[in-house]
């Protein structure tokens, strides 16, 4: 495949380099790069493949969220080493050898008191909840995790689902986001802990006002981020639709609908945390005994006798946030699947 | 196929009087589109080239009843443009492919059909169809991310055909592509064409592919967009690549190339930089 030589023909521009010999070269040329295409996918795939297929994407979820742990075990270990109280551990390995550690600096917030060693809340964990029982504090905490988890799940339903109807409604009528937006956004200025109690007032003592303050803290971000993804098919998508002679419905359905997926599972990771928070935060005025916000506040009181079970109980409580954000993330990358590459 | 039709035959697309006009902020108007006429016959494919801001991807969206001009008309098939769009006898590509990625290649293909309401074996027969049409057969389970640019623009392509339409509407399509594929691509459209018998309106900005394509090229001015002439391409039927090798070949783009040249001074003459100086706004 020769370029013609200068000042031949008037060849138009831009057909020089295709101008061959053999008509079926540019056909052949072509074809070759469909086979590089999807060739290179697969080539790529085998190197970057492990983080972008569906199980890659899973493992590096759950690789950040044990680094996560793991960076925050040794800051918490190593500020006590540095300034927290010192201590002994006798008979290593049932030898008569003991190891003794004496900080070289004093702070208040590295003392016991403060900042358990993570051995003390593990410990502790493993204890009886109280004198007279079998159950572990441990065994207590998971279930009272469970009983808000279902709280959480029930009120992350309901605000998703409110949050999928509101952002629908204003894609479709700009009256009506004028008209309500301002008070979605207002409804979250107002401070969760004043608005707990009236909503308890209201609704009464139980369930049903803890569900209440969860939806209200999930429908939010729900809400926004379905308006700018129902918002965000091509101008020409639509233009194509319209051609179609598609009707909204079915705008909405094909297109608008499908498009918003993504930014919907963001907005549902923000969700799911915010839904367990609003339900321990619920829990206390709601006057449930059977969650997480309960046992917070029992050893929040108790805490000069036994810090280490209220930090048993925080830690309890993050991992039921992350568990339920994990498995709103797994759900999310199995729907995702087949979409090109995009951004965890 | 010669793109001509007895006389009396009710024309695939006519054009009368349009006029189209954007309202500019602050007052005042862009003209975009003035004084169009134009009649083209059942089976023509039709070219409308011109520098950028002519107005040509409007006018293609007046026929299409995607925009709607400020004085005027615009007929298909003897019906009025909306009508037309509601019968849906149009297939529209842009210049992106605009395939929906949560979408198979196959169920890109699918949508306008589940659209209409065309289901079960039939909708299954014309996608495969389709895709042998335009030579995708063996990719119809991909994700349009696996695929190449040419490769999305074939699904588009297979996609806009799906409804078997009577008047296909293409908006540069092969412009964001690389000028070999281009070519490929332009042969495949014209068997595509003569196998099908659809009228096709294709926006370009090139001058080889629209004598290559075309029975007509219809040449563009701008400010305001009008139709400053109409070139027949007489080049037999079928072309293919030794076609572009003729000598009339040659004649007909330096009469297309003067045909600019005459409307927009010397610098109109450089096509191909004005395809890549495409800055174009709401006119196109």
């Amino acid at each position: 495949m020769s370029a013609p030589p200068p000042g031949d023909a008037p060849f138009p521009p831009g057909v020089d380099v295709a101008e061959a010999d053999d008509p079926t070269a540019a056909a052949d040329v072509e074809a070759r790069a469909d086979a590089l295409a999807t060739g290179s996918d697969r080539g790529a795939e085998a190197v970057v493949g492990r983080w972008s297929s569906p199980g890659g994407r899973l493992l590096r979820t759950a690789l950040a969220l044990v680094a996560f742990f793991a960076v925050v075990a040794v800051l918490w270990e190593a500020f006590k080493w540095l300034a927290g109280d010192p201590w002994r551990l006798e008979g290593i390995l049932g030898t008569s050898l003991s190891y003794e550690h004496f900080p070289p600096f004093r702070v208040l917030q590295a003392t016991d008191l403060q900042l358990p060693h993570l051995w003390s809340i593990a410990e502790a964990l493993a204890a009886p909840v109280q004198r007279s029982q079998e159950t572990s504090l441990f065994t207590y905490l998971v279930g009272a995790a469970a009983y808000t988890l279902a709280e959480a799940l029930i009120g992350f339903l309901l605000g998703s689902a409110i949050g999928i109807a509101l952002a629908s409604v204003f894609v479709h009528s700009r009256l009506a986001e004028r008209a309500l937006l301002p008070y979605v956004i207002a409804s979250q200025t107002i401070p969760i802990v004043a608005l707990a109690p009236i909503i308890v007032v209201s609704f009464g003592r139980g369930l049903t006002s803890v569900v209440i303050i969860s939806t209200y803290l999930t429908f939010f971000p729900v809400t926004i981020a379905m308006v700018r993804g129902l918002r965000s098919p091509d101008p020409r998508a639509l233009e194509l639709m319209r051609s179609y002679a598609a009707s909204r419905w079915a705008i909405y359905r094909k297109v608008r609908l499908p498009a918003s997926i993504p930014y919907l599972f963001t907005a549902l990771k923000i969700a799911a945390a915010a839904s367990v928070v609003g339900a321990i935060i619920g829990e206390a005025p709601g006057g449930v005994k059977e969650g997480l916000g309960r046992a917070l506040v029992n050893f929040n009181q108790q805490y000069i006798t036994g810090p280490e079970k209220l930090w048993g109980t925080i830690l309890v409580a993050a991992l039921a946030g992350i568990s339920f954000y994990v498995v709103v993330r797994i759900v999310e990358v199995l729907v995702l699947r087949d979409r090109g590459r995009q951004e965890a | 196929m010669s793109g001509s039709v007895a006389a009396g035959a009710v024309p695939a697309v006519r054009v009368s009087g349009v006029r189209k006009a954007f309202p500019v902020k602050g007052g005042g108007e862009t003209v975009a589109l003035e004084e169009i006429d134009l009649t083209i016959e059942r089976g023509e494919f039709i070219s409308l080239i011109g520098p950028s801001g002519c107005g040509k991807s409007t006018l293609l969206r007046v026929v299409g009843d995607l925009v709607a001009p400020s004085a005027g008309s615009v007929e298909v098939n003897g019906k009025p443009a909306a009508r037309a769009r509601l019968d849906r006898d149009y297939g529209m590509v842009f210049q992106a492919p605009v395939l929906f990625d949560w979408r198979s290649v196959e169920a890109n293909v699918r949508l306008p059909l589940e659209i209409q309401g065309v289901g079960g074996s039939e909708r299954d027969a014309r996608v495969r169809e389709m895709l042998e049409l335009v030579e995708l057969g063996g990719f119809a389970k991909h994700y349009p991310h696996q695929l190449s640019g040419g490769m999305q623009q074939r699904v588009a392509i297979a996609r806009a055909l799906a409804f078997q339409p009577a008047l296909l509407l293409m908006d540069e399509p092969f412009g964001a592509l690389d000028e070999m594929t281009r070519e490929r691509l332009n042969a495949e459209v014209l068997r595509v064409w003569a196998r099908t018998g659809t009228t096709v309106i294709f926006v370009t900005h090139s001058i080889p592919e629209a004598v290559f394509l075309s029975t007509r090229v219809v040449v563009m001015s701008a400010r305001p967009g009008r139709i400053s002439d109409v070139i027949p391409i007489d080049l037999p039927q079928p072309r293919d690549e030794e076609t572009r090798e003729t000598d009339r070949y040659y004649e007909l783009v330096t009469e297309v190339r003067e045909a600019l040249r005459a409307h927009h001074g010397p610098a109109a003459g450089s096509v191909a930089s004005l395809e890549r100086a495409r800055a174009e706004g709401g006119i196109g």
